[in-house]
């Protein structure tokens, strides 16, 4: 008994921190033993505290569990913020979470951080950001095509602001540049994934019904 | 130009009411009137000019006509009256628009043709079924682009926290015991010296600092110049205090030794040589 409690203590002095497990929380099988309730408030320690939207693996990695344990921890801290509705949200973005501010507060937040909105793309800017979206990898000629116009401003504008990005060579005559969208396009329109961009098929009915 | 009907719009004098006919309306430009104060004329900016497929998905919506049975010839003709307003109106017109133009006139001409009566007539293929395409196409990418815009403005309503202070992105905080004394000494004097001249006004003459200097070494022998420094009171105290040190060492009256580098420095009575 006294040797299991000496064994117990080496092990968290080791660790050099020691976290209370709840006394009914299911441990979660890995390297390291960790309960359920433990990695749930590790992980929202580590996406408040992660620069950029952290994925689950990386936290998985981090803490040495398994991925699917994240998952499911991270999924019930989204019911927890939900639940609570209070001001922040925990959302998955650009293939990771972050715990940020429910857009409803912004006037309040706005003030505090004396911040504007920032200057809106141009609607040229925005065309062509969606051609690339949908038909990435793409060159310029091909956005040329599709837009009947040729658009060096807004590639440039679109690059400066690392919206975009250089995806190799087009194998063709001139290899002319793809271009692609970057993380940073996930980021800035609220994106998990490109997958979550709604399908431009969609646009199709809503273009032709309004004739 | 003929029959430019509402599409007139420059020479009109600066500061003349604006009619209707001074607008131009062109889809996702924000046409802008400006004087110009040279000439005394008005100026059209387009703005955000969206090509020529936009001037024709907005003509096309303006004579409400079926985008899949559009009147190609009537098209063509208001489609070349605004390129030439445009022109009229010292806008550079784009390669782009050229194009275009030349597109649908080569339509218009092939569509006035009857139709080759060898050709095979299976399927009767509408010539104009490239450039609907087209304008469907462009029409979809510019709904995408109003749906990205309605996504930016939510996320720039989302906030996430501001950068947290670490060592990596802030070395200062990494400095040891030492530096931030250096760095506490540096406040206080500078802290002590706008006091001390918010208080003390009295004025100390040349003279007077040099009488000073000099019963100073002359009492002790030896003088630590610190020691002399720290009773000037105020930043012009110190500079006659340091003007009378070299008063007194090019009157020879008093020598100066350091003994090490960046040591002190000791005013002493010069021995008469």
């Amino acid at each position: 008994m006294i040797d299991k409690a000496k064994a117990a203590r080496a092990t968290n002095d080791e660790a050099g921190f020691e976290i209370e497990a709840a006394p009914d929380s299911e441990i979660i099988e890995g390297h390291h033993q960790v309960s359920e309730a433990e990695l749930k408030s590790i992980a929202e320690a580590l996406i408040f505290v992660a620069e950029e939207p952290i994925s689950a693996r990386s936290i998985a990695d981090l803490i040495d569990v398994e991925t699917d344990a994240v998952g499911k921890a991270i999924s019930e801290l989204v019911a927890e913020y939900d639940e609570r509705n209070g001001g922040l949200q925990l959302r998955e973005i650009a293939g990771g979470w972050q715990i940020a501010t429910r857009p409803e507060h912004h006037e309040h937040v706005r003030i505090y951080l004396k911040s504007k909105p920032s200057a809106k793309l141009s609607l040229a800017s925005l065309e062509t950001l969606a051609v690339i979206a949908y038909k990435q990898p793409i060159t310029i000629p091909e956005i040329l095509e599709i837009r009947g116009v040729q658009s060096p401003s807004a590639i440039k504008t679109l690059l400066d602001k690392r919206l975009i990005v250089a995806k190799g060579r087009k194998e063709t005559v001139g290899r002319p540049m793809m271009y692609g969208t970057s993380k940073e396009f996930l980021i800035q329109f609220g994106l998990k994934d490109l997958s979550e961009l709604p399908s431009i098929e969609d646009f199709r009915d809503l273009a032709g019904g309004e004739s | 130009m003929e029959d430019n009907g509402t599409l007139e719009a420059t020479s009109a004098p600066a500061g003349a009411p604006r009619t209707e006919s001074t607008v131009i309306k062109v889809a996702g430009g924000q046409p802008e009137i400006r004087p110009d104060r040279e000439t005394d004329q008005l100026k059209i900016t387009l703005g955000e000019f969206e090509g020529p497929l936009d001037l024709l998905l907005y003509l096309i919506r303006q004579d409400q006509v079926n985008i899949y049975d559009i009147p190609i010839a009537r098209i063509t003709d208001v489609y070349l009256r605004y390129l030439n307003l445009m022109q009229e109106l010292d806008l550079a017109v784009a390669g782009d628009f050229l194009v275009m133009a030349a597109q649908l006139i080569e339509l218009k001409s092939r569509m006035l043709l009857p139709r080759d009566p060898l050709a095979v007539d299976e399927e009767e293929v509408d010539l104009r079924a490239d450039l609907v395409n087209r304008l469907l196409e462009h029409e979809k990418f510019k709904a995408a682009a109003q749906m990205l815009w309605s996504r930016a403005t939510v996320e720039q309503a989302v906030f996430t926290r501001a950068e947290m202070e670490t060592d990596k992105n802030n070395p200062e905080v990494a400095v040891g015991l030492f530096d931030l004394l250096t760095v506490f000494q540096k406040i206080l004097a500078r802290h002590k010296e706008e006091v001390l001249m918010e208080i003390e006004r009295e004025e100390i003459s040349m003279a007077e600092m040099i009488e000073r200097l000099r019963n100073m070494v002359r009492s002790a022998g030896e003088l630590n110049l610190i020691t002399f420094f720290e009773r000037a009171s105020s930043r012009r105290q110190l500079v006659v205090a340091f003007l009378s040190v070299l008063e007194l060492v090019r009157l020879h009256e008093v020598t100066l030794l350091q003994r090490e580098t960046f040591g002190e420095i000791i005013a002493r009575t010069a021995s008469p040589a």
